[in-house]
């Protein structure tokens, strides 16, 4: 556990219909972390995201963010969504998009100027300041994914939150992202949902590993052998002391 | 003109209200047709004005039955339009039952109380004119109530814009940042409600819908934002009202019909259009 944690799991478990998610998960995010959580598909790891942002509520234990219940701190929380949910022909720029990142602070009426300001803000820092009047339509899938990044900095938020940054984004945008990520890092936590490993052991010091049951690892400590295990396909780190499988997780010992 | 004549004869007076109403509701058309095609419930606004003749009906019983003057079809039918609304939106947002279900029970339940209603009102009641409008209908007063309704309609639309495009665009995110999606969700279904009554008259229950979606469908093609739709989508209901009105005026054909007529065409020049400027 961190010292002064903003995220804290408390033996936290949920499941969906009877079907168990997630089981007995404990952990803790500080500040100024940068987190990744890794798994299979149906893993957990949207689940876990929809905790943090009292979306689901757990069948058991406690999550506590920024030391409020997770509906009461939602509004510090700056979140991106897998793009997939949207309707791409839906008539909103880019602008529009982000923009729905200054929601909320008033009931009614048109976006302040300063909203304006923050908004292309946001923009700028994920490179897209050029797409402000672009449609949702006329870009790319990874043109989307930034503007939905923007929108969550738009927020202006204490924690980023992002599931699968880095889906539909090849190798150079990757590296491009990953320079962004660490920069926002500087001044808020950034945790991010990914099945990415090659992008997570690049920038992020923990890996919170969740196949139904939660583990947190070093990154030096995911082994190529466990991953390909776990995904199939090719590896970029390899070290051996350390399984996640269907059983759980288990050291081996060897360092 | 002919039209143009008769519009200035004192002694047709219904054709006057009958192109300002479908001018004046043009605007709320435009709008509202716009976050119902964005948002993809057609379907939910077809149950809520069909339904509209359960309302039409039991008003006009009870104002032939019971002598209540003051009691007119169109309040019975902003009454219904609501209430359809507010069951189908709190069983979209909160039921578990299976919602098109439930939609298609509004839809069917509603049109079998009117039908009952109007069988068993004392005296001739057209049927017809209410099924697909009769702008003989329109009386001075329907002229007033429907510039009420449409400045009630623009104005909490245009207030609440931004919350409604975000409850339209990604209802989730919208929750996220406080924003309360149920009540806009409401909001949304009873000004559509609100506004598919604003032209009952003119098209009748069973075509309304069609002026509701064409327009705003039509500006789709044209259009690059929200609010593009929604200006663009207003002009074409108007053009479509007026140029529907003159030629059913002149031709002696039946006013909504000939209204839809003339929507469809630039509705599929509108998609071809932005099929093409899409690829």
């Amino acid at each position: 556990m961190p010292d002064n944690p903003i995220i804290t799991f408390q033996n936290v478990s949920f499941s969906y219909n009877g079907a168990p998610v997630l089981q007995n998960a404990s952990f803790g995010v500080g500040e100024r972390d940068l987190v990744c959580v890794i798994g299979p598909n149906g893993g957990g790891k949207t689940t876990l995201l929809k905790l943090i942002l009292g979306l689901l509520r757990p069948g058991e234990g406690e999550v506590r963010v920024f030391g409020e219940s997770p509906g009461r701190a939602r509004r510090r929380i700056g979140y991106m969504p897998q793009h997939i949910r949207y309707d791409p022909q839906f008539p909103v720029t880019a602008l529009e998009i982000v923009l729905m990142g200054r929601l909320g602070r008033r009931a009614a009426g048109p976006y302040s100027k300063q909203d304006r300001v923050i908004a292309l803000r946001a923009l700028e820092e994920m490179d897209m300041a050029d797409f402000a009047g672009r449609l949702l339509s006329e870009l790319s899938g990874g043109q989307r994914q930034r503007v939905l990044i923007a929108r969550a900095l738009a927020c202006q938020p204490g924690l980023l939150l992002l599931d699968e940054p880095t889906a539909n984004v090849d190798a150079a945008v990757e590296a491009k992202l990953f320079t962004t990520l660490r920069r926002i890092n500087e001044r808020m936590a950034v945790m991010m949902a990914t099945h990415d490993l090659g992008f997570v052991s690049e920038i992020v010091e923990h890996v919170i590993c969740v196949n139904r049951t939660l583990a947190i690892h070093p990154t030096s400590d995911i082994t190529g052998e466990v991953i390909r295990e776990i995904y199939g396909g090719d590896v970029r780190m390899v070290r051996h002391d350390h399984r996640c499988s269907e059983e759980g997780h288990e050291h081996h010992g060897i360092s | 003109m002919e039209f143009l004549e008769a519009l200035r004869d004192p002694d047709v007076p219904f054709l006057r209200y009958a192109l300002l109403v479908g001018l004046l509701a043009s605007v709320a058309f435009g709008i509202m047709g716009t976050y119902v095609v964005a948002r993809r419930i057609s379907y939910i606004a077809g149950a809520i004005s069909h339904s509209i003749l359960g309302g039409l009906g039991a008003a006009f019983f009870f104002r032939v039955r019971f002598g209540l003057e003051w009691l007119h079809p169109l309040h019975g039918a902003v009454a219904a339009a609501l209430l359809s609304a507010v069951i189908i939106g709190l069983v979209t947002l909160y039921g578990r039952e299976r919602e098109d279900t439930v939609i298609g029970i509004v839809w069917v339940l509603g049109m079998s109380i009117g039908l009952i209603f109007i069988a068993k009102t004392p005296g001739y009641v057209d049927l017809t004119s209410y099924l697909f409008g009769n702008i003989l209908l329109i009386s001075k007063s329907d002229l007033w109530l429907v510039a009420g309704l449409d400045v009630v309609v623009v104005a909490l639309a245009a207030l609440f814009h931004n919350q409604l495009l975000a409850v339209c665009f990604d209802e989730e995110f919208a929750r996220l940042r406080g924003v309360r999606v149920e009540f806009y969700y409401m909001l949304l279904l009873c000004l559509t409600a609100l506004t598919v009554v604003l032209l009952v008259s003119v098209v009748g229950i069973v075509l309304v819908i069609a002026l509701l979606t064409l327009p705003a469908a039509a500006a789709a093609g044209f259009s690059r934002r929200l609010w593009h739709m929604m200006a663009l989508g207003v002009v074409f209901c108007m053009v479509f009202t007026t140029a529907g009105l003159a030629c059913s005026y002149t031709l002696e054909l039946p006013s909504g019909p000939t209204i839809i007529l003339f929507a469809v065409p630039v509705y599929l020049a509108g998609a071809a259009y932005g099929r093409r400027r899409a690829s």
